[in-house]
């Protein structure tokens, strides 16, 4: 066999680019010609060898950047050490680096709930509302569905009547105190009756909407439950100033019965027809997504998910996050222990880790 | 979520190179190998260079099938670092590396000896590399490294199709190939 054959097959072999025949034709060829065998065995090692040279390469080349951006944020800058004091410093150093990491990974969880829908007057023409109302149909079939499953766990908890919902949107936690959560506007304006809100396990509270601004097309509910349990503090925070354009983020929310996660930037500082309380996000949404938390990679909500054009896919507005701190300022005449609770922690992580964070405090946001 | 979980994901973020997890753990961990390297007579140049070295051989550990790692990546960084750096000091013939109890240091030495294995061999490579000239060179980085399609790499280098450039990419990585195992079988 030719040298340039032998490799074609060998790469492919390796690949697991050759079908069934070809595959037991080529290991049979191995078998009875040991000095064949003995080339092929060379080409593997050596193309292997190749391959992770090349991952080296790159490794290297990433972890230079990563080191030139710590330097230039200052952050790898030495500390020279009292010389008498050396190994205590050392120590201490190493047990202060210990602790960060330790509270980077203290347990915080997050609720939150979504509904991305918007229906603001006179600005309906593009803009679909991301509500997504529930077919009477599918919602009985599933609290059967649901009951079924909890006829198991009778002795575990006491029956709570599951909610009868006519839609579905997402909310998420911003004052652990209190137990508030943001959610749009335009979601309530679908119950008529009743407000619950549903974390990832299924579990129902019942809320009610203490605050609602329909031109900022923000809602704050409030869960009045009993059986609801205290949260930590986020681990996210609520950013005071506006995004930078082309800044990338990440949204977390209940286009379906389980959480979702969809990736973006931000495509235009303000929102539909230039209204500056919104701004422009490149990302996929739907029904559903309404009231779900936008979130940059420093871990800082920077807005709201609200409605998307209908007209081009991909147009996502969301209510600039600046508008909840103005929500609260209102809420705190009433009740002035209202704050947004955050202890940021997920700042730079990775971004499942960052996701495994805030899933928590995101929430599922139905009613009737 | 606890530092083993942490150290899990940066582990899985590492192994797939994510830039993400490769800056969280330099910024984890740079500075107190840095505070080992320059109170042992390092400047901060030493320290990049040993800290890039454990990034490397934590890696080359993170990505194989059957990698556990049984301490934290802090401990294991600074135990790799540590032993590198002692190794450099006694290569200079300078002062052995201070120790104290409070480090903790677990062993390494089979890891280091793998991963001086694999350094004989990421250098053969480069050498065998810079030996067989261009296009060879980058044609095989195209193809090997960089992982672009044959396609693609027949109009970057002027081949009339893929078949041309397929033919001459067999020949360079046989050069390429009895060049490095001169030298590395000679070794």
């Amino acid at each position: 066999m030719e040298d340039s054959l032998l490799i074609d097959a060998t790469e492919r072999y390796i690949n697991g680019q050759m079908d069934a025949n070809e595959r037991i034709y080529f290991e049979e060829l191995r078998k009875n010609n040991p000095e064949l065998d003995q080339q092929i065995v060379e080409y593997i090692y050596f193309i292997k060898e190749l391959e992770k040279f090349g991952d080296r390469k790159r490794l290297t080349h990433k972890i230079n950047n990563a080191s030139s951006l710590l330097s230039k944020q200052g952050l790898t800058k030495p500390f020279y050490a009292n010389p008498q004091a050396k190994v205590l410093f050392l120590w201490n150093k190493y047990k202060k680096t210990i602790a960060v990491a330790a509270s980077i990974a203290i347990v915080v969880s997050v609720i939150s709930a979504t509904v991305i829908s918007f229906f603001s007057p006179g600005k309906q023409n593009n803009i679909k509302p991301l509500v997504e109302k529930l077919k009477q149909q599918d919602a009985k079939y599933k609290n059967l569905e649901k009951q079924i499953g909890q006829l198991n766990q009778l002795n575990k908890k006491e029956e709570k009547p599951r909610l009868e919902s006519n839609f579905r949107a997402t909310g998420f936690m911003i004052d652990v105190n209190n137990n508030l959560i943001v959610t749009n506007a335009h979601v309530l304006s679908e119950a008529s009756h009743q407000i619950i809100v549903e974390n990832r396990d299924g579990d129902q509270f019942s809320a009610q909407s203490i605050y609602t601004n329909t031109v900022n097309d923000i809602a704050i509910l409030k869960i009045i439950d009993k059986d609801f349990k205290k949260m930590r503090p986020m681990p996210y925070s609520i950013k005071s100033k506006n995004a930078e354009l082309g800044e990338s983020v990440f949204i977390l929310g209940y286009p379906k019965q389980e959480i979702v996660y969809g990736e973006g930037y931000i495509s235009a500082e303000n929102g539909y027809e230039m209204d500056t309380s919104f701004c422009q996000l490149s990302t996929l949404a739907n029904e559903g997504n309404s009231g779900s938390p936008v979130i940059n990679k420093n871990g800082e909500v920077i807005g709201i998910i609200s409605s998307k054009e209908t007209n081009s896919e991909g147009v996502v507005y969301a209510i600039k996050s600046t508008n909840i701190f103005r929500a609260m300022e209102e809420i705190k005449k009433e009740n002035e222990n209202a704050r947004i609770t955050s202890k940021p922690s997920i700042k730079n992580s990775v971004r499942n880790y960052q996701i495994k964070k805030v899933e928590d405090y995101v929430f599922m946001i139905k009613g009737n | 979520m606890n530092i083993v979980g942490q150290d899990k994901i940066l582990l899985e973020g590492l192994a797939n190179q994510d830039n993400n997890a490769i800056e969280s753990i330099y910024k984890l961990n740079f500075q107190t190998i840095q505070h080992l390297i320059l109170n042992n007579k390092g400047n901060p140049e030493d320290a990049a260079d040993v800290f890039q070295e454990a990034m490397i051989v934590l890696y080359e550990k993170s990505i194989h099938p059957e990698f556990v790692l049984n301490c934290q990546i802090k401990t294991y960084l600074y135990s790799v670092c540590r032993r590198i750096w002692l190794k450099k000091l006694e290569k200079q013939k300078r002062i052995s590396i201070q120790t104290d109890e409070f480090d903790q240091v677990i062993s390494i030495e089979e890891d280091i000896k793998e991963h001086e294995q694999s350094n004989i061999r990421f250098k053969t490579m480069e050498n065998a590399l810079s030996k067989i000239g261009e296009p060879c060179k980058g044609l095989l980085e195209a193809f090997y490294i960089n992982k672009k399609q044959m396609q693609e790499i027949a109009i970057i280098f002027n081949y009339t199709n893929a078949d041309n450039a397929k033919t001459q990419k067999y020949k360079c990585l046989n050069r390429l190939k009895k060049l490095f195992f001169a030298e590395y079988k000679n070794l």
